[in-house]
């Protein structure tokens, strides 16, 4: 028998692979993206095609939505990078809900004083590299503004050490991120979060979707027929039936599918028809691989690796950007106790999780399935009655 | 932010014909009970009927047809999609064997059964006491698998839906069992039709008051909320015929038949955009990122006001 309800946090830990019965213990593996050190490069999303030979979106259209092509998650791409622009309204705003967030009673975290001087210093150094209309907007506020208060650090590169960081040093380069008081972009790698408690999982007929030894949500792709119902069931929209597709790279933009390696037809996609999403690349795990958008970040936003040790590093991460003044920071889905008992895929968000595309308060609808159960019981029952009530008031015949 | 099931309109003609297959059954059944010949061979014949389009629909609508049966792989509690396949196997196979029955009786007993037609006379009771038995959960199933989903429409009427349904699903069999036998025999057709038109009316109301004011807009708004106003209009519609061919009965019986047959259709043809209109707004409101976004931080925010603040999927650290 399966369980009916989300067990809670303290029955199961944040776990999972407790609850699949394996017969041996296994540390439960995910990811944390952190955010805040993203360069949008993309690499993940080519890595994941490449190695789950994932076929194209579309026919290289662009979004017309900044750098953001791709759009979101999908059957055919299980790591998607999405760029949001935002002004300085937004990224007060944000800072201000991420502090609303510390004095809500969470973790305490002692808000740090950024000193002044060194964020004017910071924000010279930033403008001061820049040419063009952005330096003009950032270093002169507009007649009628308020002069930009000081915001403390922004320059996301300049915590790996890779920006400058004194004024005198900032002449000589000219990659310095666009990123100012009055803009920023947000750069995020979104991927299926592996839930605790997996809508999807928990909605398969076929039994098609299982818990893996590693606590995350896989799909037997050959025994899914294709129903849908795990489309709806998540709460994140991250899985979805693959439509037809040719897994091959096409070589210029509007240019029929060709084989590069040589002549015969095109390859076809794989598993068309059935559900599809991010696996963690099991595939890799079962030969202690890490995952393929993992490795192939170059930042190391992505981090692969046992769970409890993400979360316990994020944590440390949130602090850290917290004493910066950061305060925008905060954490997504490391909390047991949320709607779908905490994410095997954790995240640093820089706002709140809406402006990322994600919902800012999930629930597995599983978890109100008895519930819905004893209704529809009820009513059933009350139909059966009706029937039997029509009989005998129906009159004689 | 979430997506829409990849379901087209074979789902939704199949959420029209579970119900009308279930009422069917459970009408036959009665009908078997109290010796009204007509109305349960012609209930029967509804019931296999629409039962085989919707089962049909179902296995056309899925991504790899040839591995339906995949669907009967496992028997899976949290799962409505599982327990309503084999919901579905189960009445099918009742509402089948009674109405193979009845079907050669129709014809003449030119069947060449041999020795199975008295093997099928004898199953032929029980097999349609146990369409009967699975013919409420056939009808309202349904209810629970569109609610057990994160769409914001049909999660956020996951209290009143199962209501909606079954109501949905008598008067639509209640209709059809009008339209296909004499006024005679169809007594307790009209009365399950009624009591269904009020049971629709009633829980439709409470169902739109009771969800989340931004998750029901989409059943108000293009084609589901065109479909959900003339579905209580034919539903309204088609009770007052049913009491008009009702009184008229013994009367004016020709007349009457016309009537029944009128109102039989209106009220299969309300039952038909209820859940046309339900399934269109489940879907819609997936296209609209705001629908998922502002009750969940309604929510959110109610119980942070309230002190809870454990839950939260966002944290300080």
């Amino acid at each position: 028998m399966q369980r009916l309800t989300a067990p809670d946090a303290a029955a199961v830990g944040d776990n999972p692979t407790a609850d699949a019965h394996y017969e041996h213990p296994h540390a439960r593996k995910g990811f944390f993206t952190d955010t805040s050190i993203c360069i949008g490069c993309k690499a993940c999303e080519v890595a994941c095609k490449e190695w789950n030979r994932n076929p194209a979106d579309s026919d290289y259209e662009l979004s017309n939505s900044s750098f953001d092509n791709s759009e979101g998650l999908s059957a055919d791409t299980w790591r998607h990078v999405a760029f949001i622009e935002q002004d300085r309204g937004r990224i007060e705003a944000a800072r201000e809900s991420g502090r609303a967030l510390v004095s809500l009673g969470m973790p305490r975290i002692r808000p740090a004083d950024v000193p002044t001087t060194a964020g004017e210093a910071i924000t010279t150094a930033v403008t001061g590299g820049m040419t063009g209309p952005l330096s003009e907007v950032a270093g002169r506020p507009p007649a009628g503004l308020p002069p930009a208060p000081d915001l403390g650090e922004l320059d996301v590169l300049s915590s790996l050490g890779g920006g400058p960081t004194r004024p005198e040093d900032a002449g000589a380069v000219d990659t310095t991120p666009p990123d100012t008081p009055e803009f920023r972009w947000l750069m995020s790698s979104d991927v299926c979060k592996h839930c605790t408690n997996a809508g999807c999982l928990d909605v398969c007929p076929t039994g098609a979707l299982f818990r893996t030894e590693h606590g995350t949500v896989v799909v037997q792709d050959d025994v899914c027929n294709g129903c849908g119902t795990c489309v709806a069931g998540c709460p994140f929209g991250v899985i979805e039936r693959r439509k037809d597709g040719i897994a091959q790279p096409k070589t210029e933009r509007s240019a029929a599918p060709v084989t590069p390696t040589g002549p015969g037809k095109p390859e076809k996609a794989r598993n068309v028809g059935v559900a599809q999403k991010c696996t963690l690349c099991y595939d890799r795990l079962v030969d202690d691989q890490t995952p393929a958008c993992a490795q192939a970040c170059p930042t190391t936003s992505i981090k692969y690796g046992e769970r409890e040790d993400l979360v316990s590093g994020a944590r440390e991460r949130v602090a850290r950007l917290h004493a910066e003044g950061r305060t925008e920071a905060r954490l997504y889905g490391a909390n047991p106790n949320d709607g779908v008992g905490g994410t095997g895929s954790v995240f640093l968000l820089l706002d709140e999780p809406e402006v990322y595309g994600l919902p800012p308060d999930p629930r597995v609808p599983t978890a109100d399935l008895p519930r819905m159960y004893a209704r529809a019981g009820l009513a059933m029952a009350g139909m059966a009655a009706a029937s039997a009530l029509a009989f005998v008031l129906g009159g004689r015949q | 932010m979430v997506k829409a099931p990849p379901w087209d309109e074979r789902v939704a003609l199949y959420l029209v014909c579970g119900g009308i297959a279930g009422g069917s059954a459970l009408l036959a059944f009665g009908a078997q009970l109290t010796g009204r010949d007509a109305l349960r061979r012609n209930a029967r014949l509804t019931a296999l009927g629409t039962a085989s389009v919707g089962a049909l629909a179902l296995v056309a609508d899925l991504g790899r047809p040839e591995r339906f049966l995949n669907m009967l792989r496992t028997i899976k509690p949290t799962s409505p999609m599982s327990l309503g396949s084999w919901i579905l196997a189960g009445f099918s196979t009742g509402a089948g064997l009674a109405a193979v029955a009845d079907l050669d009786r129709m014809t003449g007993e030119v069947l060449p059964l041999g020795p199975l037609r008295s093997v099928l006379r004898a199953f032929e009771a029980p097999a349609g006491a146990l369409a009967a038995l699975l013919g409420a959960p056939l009808a309202g199933y349904t209810a629970v698998l569109l609610s057990d989903t994160a769409m914001p429409t049909w999660n956020a009427a996951k209290d009143d839906l199962p209501f909606v349904f079954v109501s949905s699903a008598s008067l639509a069999s209640g209709g059809m069992a009008m339209i296909t036998t004499p006024t005679a025999q169809a007594g307790p057709a009209r009365a399950l039709a009624l009591a269904g038109v009020a049971g629709d009316l009633v829980a439709a109301q409470a169902m739109e008051r009771r969800m989340d004011p931004v998750a029901a807009e989409p059943l108000h708004q293009g084609r589901p909320g065109w479909l959900m106003r003339w579905s209580e209009r034919l539903a309204i519609v088609g009770g007052i015929g049913t009491v008009a061919a009702g009184v008229t009965a013994r009367t004016a019986p020709r007349a009457s038949r016309w009537v029944a047959a009128a109102s039989g259709a209106a009220l299969v043809t309300a039952s038909a955009f209820t859940r046309f209109g339900v399934f269109y707004a489940g879907k819609d409101s997936a296209m609209d990122p705001r629908y998922t976004i502002e009750p969940q931080k309604r929510r959110l925010e109610a119980r942070r006001r309230a002190g809870i603040t454990h839950d939260s999927i966002t944290t300080a650290g």
